[in-house]
């Protein structure tokens, strides 16, 4: 089984630019762990000095709050794609750089969101 | 400070020069700016303030803007107005009512909080700008955009009433109606604004925006003759106003403007939408998500990003929060309507009927002196109030129709008077 782990911008400092990763994780607390083991450098700015996951951070499994469906006890599927954000979070510098993510996708505009820029 | 005022994490405290960014990289928590009070207690004064404009912008010295930025749309300074005849009816004394419904440019405090927000994207080098908004925040983006000659991407839940939607699209916004509460918006904005180069005005601009919220609490103070009040309420959407017009007071404190008084904050919400209010009626520290059933979808945010902030400061200063029904809704646009003049949108329906049951529930105390903040207007929520009124029949126009239309208006009413109260 394997669930897709979307990271904000926010996080990129502590995991060397990842935006992404594969989670063989079947809950919420196995898949913090597994972030935390994969990026060590995230995992003191994930926790506070209680060792809980910080209140800002929300976790959205399919465009859903996990809190909607059973928070830890949600046991994932296959295929899940699951997605952290802290609140509020987001955003890049004007300049096409951010602060977080050196390549911010589209350095050309900013309307076409890709990758290859399709605004020529 | 290099300037008067900076970026500082609202948690670890750590600080951070002026930057489109809303979130600490340290500990992932909510920034806010800090504006340098002692330089600003050099040269803001009475007489300063008095001499700006009559707009929020006699303020910009507690503003973050830069210091020669030349104001563009003179939103704010909306009158504070005596309430007597709300106040017989619920039972109070010294009842004010601090009416944004007439706010400029687009009738609702949001141009206040844009009016900052744009100010900041354009000194950021922005192009492009855009919100998530349950749509007041949407007709200001779009029309003080418009009027900056920014581009803009505005994404509003698909069920929002259709005069916000036209009053968005009029300036030629782009308006992306998404599948979803404004939760689902709000999470899919911040996947947006870490993808483009936009100014979010609530997302990446989100410190600077919220600022402008102070002035509503600045203008309370100074419409009451430099002083402040002993209770405030204000609706709860996000959470932000009721914490940032508590700042503008601690503020205006600190600046030796008026004299120090423990304000006691109340935060009103729609029963279907009630996640701060439900926060502190049961002493939570932490804010419990809700999925919003409400006419007042203004203010339905089931997962509020201030919340903690917002329940925070209510319980600190003595206050306390209540929720209504959406019936206790339409009735509060009425009353306010019918005792004074002022037509608000659902959101003031909220304000209205929570500061009547705080009275009732002796939470107030009659003589107080109370002031509830009326945020938005009733022109752009006309749908709640669909069926509450007959269209009459047209007469003649003739004198004897007239007078029998009179005639029969009177024994109805007497009719009506006899019958005990109907509505």
């Amino acid at each position: 089984m394997s669930v897709r782990v979307l990271l904000p911008n926010a996080f990129q400092k502590h995991t060397n630019g990842a935006k992404e990763i594969q989670s063989s994780a079947s809950n919420l607390p196995q898949l913090i762990d597994e972030i935390e083991v994969t990026f060590p450098a995230l995992k003191t700015h994930l926790r506070d000095e209680t060792g809980n996951v910080r209140r800002f951070i929300n976790f959205y499994v399919n465009e859903e709050d996990i809190r909607f469906l059973g928070n830890e006890k949600y046991a994932f599927k296959d295929g899940d794609e699951v997605l952290l954000i802290p609140s509020i979070a987001g955003g890049c510098w004007p300049d096409g750089q951010t602060r977080f993510a050196p390549n911010c996708k589209c350095s050309c505009c900013s309307y076409c969101g890709q990758e290859e820029c399709a605004c020529y | 400070m290099a300037l008067s005022y900076e970026l500082c994490c609202r948690e670890c405290g750590k600080r951070y020069a002026n930057q489109p960014l809303s979130i600490c990289d340290e500990c992932f928590s909510p920034l806010e700016v800090v504006v340098d009070l002692d330089a600003a207690k050099k040269t803001v004064t009475r007489e300063s303030i008095a001499q700006g404009p009559t707009n929020m912008w006699r303020y910009q010295a507690l503003l973050p803007v830069p210091e020669d930025y030349v104001p563009q749309t003179p939103a704010g300074w909306t009158p504070l107005l005596k309430a007597p005849r709300l106040a017989d009816r619920i039972g109070a004394k010294n009842l004010y009512i601090k009416n944004d419904a007439v706010c400029m440019p687009t009738l609702s405090f949001k141009d206040r909080v844009v009016a900052v927000a744009l100010a900041n994207a354009q000194r950021f080098g922005f192009d492009t700008v855009g919100c998530s908004s349950t749509g007041n925040l949407a007709n200001s983006v779009a029309a003080q955009a418009a009027r900056l000659g920014l581009k803009t991407y505005i994404l509003v839940p698909a069920d929002l009433e259709a005069a916000k939607i036209l009053n968005t699209q009029v300036y030629g916004a782009n308006l992306i109606r998404i599948d979803g509460n404004y939760d689902h918006v709000n999470r899919l904005s911040s996947q947006i604004a870490d993808r483009y180069n936009w100014g979010f005005v609530n997302v990446n601009l989100r410190p600077y925006y919220a600022e402008g919220s102070k002035t509503v609490g600045f203008e309370i103070a100074e419409q009451l003759g430099w002083r402040l009040p002993d209770n405030v309420v204000v609706p709860m959407a996000g959470g932000s106003l009721i914490t940032k017009i508590r700042k503008a007071f601690k503020e205006l404190i600190a600046l030796g403007l008026v004299e120090p008084k423990d304000v006691r904050f109340f935060g009103a919400q729609a029963t279907g939408c009630s996640p701060i209010a439900k926060a502190v009626k049961t002493g939570a520290d932490h804010i419990e998500p809700q999925k919003p059933s409400t006419i007042a979808r203004s203010l339905a945010i089931g997962n509020p990003a201030d919340g903690v902030y917002a329940a925070k400061a209510i319980r600190e200063s003595g206050g306390w929060a209540e929720d209504v029904s959406d019936v206790e809704i339409v009735s509060g646009i009425q009353e306010l309507a019918e005792t004074e003049g002022i037509f608000t949108e659902t959101a003031g329906g909220v304000t209205t009927a929570v500061t009547a049951r705080l009275y009732a529930h002796g939470r107030i105390k009659a003589d107080d002196l109370t002031v509830s903040c009326i945020t938005g207007n009733g022109l752009k929520t006309t749908d709640v109030l669909a069926g509450a009124y007959e269209t009459e029949e047209a007469i003649r126009p003739r004198l004897t129709d007239f007078e029998n239309y009179i005639n029969e208006i009177k024994e109805l009413n007497e009719l009506v008077s006899g019958g005990g109260n109907v509505r």
